[in-house]
């Protein structure tokens, strides 16, 4: 088990490795001085000029990684005007913003991470649930109202959607409060009233695809040898269903899982725009907007470090599920 | 001694997009305590839909099951599920083909046993059902039960496997055992220990035995009657002596001249039956043989129009369903050649 976690960690560094050096790259191929997005306004030679100076920018590109690398790990120095020492882990400085970047990624993640992880709990619980009531009721009525609405919710839009629940919610029924975030140490009941409509509109339209998977490998699952075999013991439908098929059909929703979650947290652009939320989404299309090199950088790392662990979190529920993995 | 289990007329169809499918077609067989019926015939013969319907584990939904199934007095056919699930694993056990693919792969295997045990004896404890299964795992040779109770189906070897399916099905002393393909997916050196183990647990627990396989060999390894089927009917039926030595019915001696011989020329021994089993959606009309029989033109139109009933020939209840068994056609031929005698 250890070797297995030592070797998953190892390959996740490397890859977060590759995914910086072409983050960093490709900004730099982008056909546009990226000073020119750093100074928005006021614009003088000479405030072109400091900036560059202070991103390093006439060094050689590998210097200039390798700075960037040393103040993620042990932070390094910005010019007086960016607040002197900035400590690790340290992501530089948005000229757009005029603040730390890493002071950017740690006011909007918990909004994103605030979104995403009851959304993903919620369209979890709705899709498989869908799933197993409609591969119990193949055939019946109940599975094709199950099956039309996962078809229904997988050709919708989450504009669309957020949308008319907002208009529904907020302005007609005025259930609701807008949208927005409040942090849930503060106000829990606000967290939640800000952010539920946001987790709704996510978790209809992703649970969509999760009763089909799971509906589909339920169904394959029943027809496998072992659930005959759980049948000729003489188990009742309960045991079958429970103990033997339903363990056997959730692997797939596991990485399904772990792939969505993980790509959500990266940012959820679209539902972050619909409820008017500043998160990780909207603050990477805004710094790709503005060419904030450090922001950009950032933002995908976070995104990367999300797929990543995503996919580790994965591995080892896959092993803690199937004994047949832990050997490997 | 009443038969514990008796079949009466069993049939079961499917309906499918292409009309009616028969897998099996009033077939009917009685199997005592104590003995062992070998039930041979080609894929889609209807021998596993056979099987399948004396647990009752047909799909209702998808299957109709008719005629009389009678395991230890209680009748099986249109019973209740509840009802059909408690003589399951208690009175009738089932071991399947593929031993990999029949056990559960996230399980261990003493739970799996443990299970099967469980179910049929609420109110065993922790220790009593582990000592049962320790027990069982050891009587089907399994080393050391101790430390394989907590392993993985994937930890064990082929073999190894269907022992653990065999400890499976008899942890709760069934009284009839239905073993379906059990050594087809076995090497064959581990096929014949199997077949010894069946053997043995069938003279100490008096169990009876269905065997189902594709495999003359087996039969003659370890049943005690054959019933031969074809195309979801019974062609042939009686003692393996019989039905081996002096097949009478032409799909039989054609199943028989196509295993490979050791002796004789090798070349020449294996002569396979011509053509493919018909569909079973779309049967032959007469004897649903007669498509693949190298005699059916000897009767002028007979085999073409007329099934033929299952009737007894000879002694000791060897039954055939055939209009010109093996020795009528001998007969035939020897009044042809004294004949030509004659003339000459």
């Amino acid at each position: 088990m250890l070797r297995f976690l030592v070797k998953r960690t190892l390959s996740a560094v490397l890859t977060l490795f590759a995914v910086s050096v072409l983050t960093f790259l490709m900004f730099f191929a982008l056909p546009r001085d990226p000073v020119s997005g750093m100074c928005p306004r006021n614009c003088n030679p000479e405030r072109l000029e400091r900036v560059r100076q202070e991103l390093g920018l006439s060094d050689p590109l590998v210097v200039q990684y390798g700075g960037y690398m040393r103040g993620v790990v042990a932070g390094r120095e910005l010019g007086a005007a960016q607040g002197g020492h900035c400590d690790a882990p340290c992501l530089g400085w948005s000229y757009v913003n005029n603040e730390a970047v890493t002071d950017t990624l740690v006011r909007v993640l918990p909004v994103t991470l605030s979104i995403v992880v009851p959304a993903a709990v919620l369209w979890l619980l709705l899709g498989m649930g869908l799933g197993l009531v409609s591969a119990l009721r193949r055939g019946t009525w109940v599975d094709r109202v199950a099956i039309g609405f996962s078809l229904t919710g997988a050709s919708l839009q989450l504009y669309f959607v957020g949308a008319v629940l907002l208009l529904i919610f907020v302005y007609t029924l005025g259930w609701l409060p807008v949208p927005g975030y409040t942090s849930l140490l503060d106000d829990p009941v606000r967290w939640a009233g800000g952010l539920v409509l946001a987790w709704l509109s996510l978790a209809l339209l992703c649970s969509a695809n999760y009763a089909r998977l799971f509906r589909a490998q339920l169904l394959e699952t029943l027809g496998e040898d072992f659930v005959r075999t759980a049948r000729a013991k003489g188990l009742p439908r309960s045991a079958v269903y429970g103990r033997h098929a339903l363990r056997a059909a959730i692997s797939p929703v596991i990485t399904v899982a772990g792939l969505d979650v993980g790509a959500a947290l990266g940012g959820t652009v679209i539902t972050e725009t619909t409820f008017g939320i500043h998160g990780l989404g909207r603050t990477a299309v805004d710094a790709v907007r503005a060419g904030d090199l450090p922001t950009i950088m950032a933002t995908v790392l976070a995104a990367a470090v999300f797929v990543v662990l995503a996919n580790m979190l994965v591995d080892l529920l896959y092993a803690a599920v199937d004994p047949r993995v832990r050997l490997g | 001694m009443d038969p514990y289990l008796r079949v009466t007329d069993l049939r079961v169809s499917f309906p499918t997009a292409d009309g009616v499918l028969r897998a099996v077609e009033g077939v009917s067989f009685a199997v005592e305590g104590g003995r062992t019926l070998g039930v041979v015939g080609e894929s889609g013969s209807g021998k596993s839909a056979t099987a399948l319907a004396l647990l009752g584990l047909h799909d209702l939904r998808r299957a109709t099951v008719t005629g009389q199934v009678t395991i230890g007095g209680r009748e099986l056919v249109g019973r209740p599920e509840t009802e059909i699930r408690r003589l399951r694993g208690r009175n009738v056990a089932m071991i399947f083909q593929d031993p990999l693919s029949a056990l559960h792969p996230y399980h261990r295997v003493g739970r799996q046993i443990a299970e099967a045990y469980r179910v049929h004896h609420r109110g065993a404890g922790r220790g009593e059902t582990r000592r049962r299964v320790i027990e069982m795992m050891d009587r089907v040779g399994i080393p050391q039960p101790d430390r394989r109770y907590d392993q993985y189906p994937h930890e064990f070897s082929g073999g190894m496997r269907q022992r653990v399916m065999i400890a499976m099905a008899l942890v709760n002393d069934p009284a009839l055992l239905i073993a379906d393909e059990p050594t087809t997916a076995l090497d064959v050196t581990v096929q014949a220990q199997i077949l010894e183990l069946l053997t043995d647990l069938r003279a100490e627990f008096r169990t009876a035995i269905v065997l189902i396989t594709h495999d003359l060999g087996v039969v003659g390894q370890a049943a005690d009657d054959v019933l031969v089927m074809y195309a979801g009917r019974i062609v042939e039926q009686g003692h393996v002596e019989q039905v081996l030595r002096t097949p009478q019915h032409p799909y039989t001696s054609g199943l028989l001249a196509s295993v490979p011989s050791l002796r004789g020329d090798p070349e020449a021994d294996l002569r396979p039956i011509p053509g493919s089993p018909p569909s079973l959606t779309e049967l032959p009309t007469g004897c649903v043989f007669h498509p693949r029989c190298r005699h059916a033109g000897a009767l002028g139109d007979r085999c073409r129009t007329e099934p033929p009933e299952l009737r007894v020939v000879g002694t000791g209840g060897h039954r055939l369903a055939c209009h010109l068994p093996t020795r009528e056609r001998a007969r035939r031929r020897a009044e042809d050649t004294t004949r030509a005698g004659v003339a000459r």
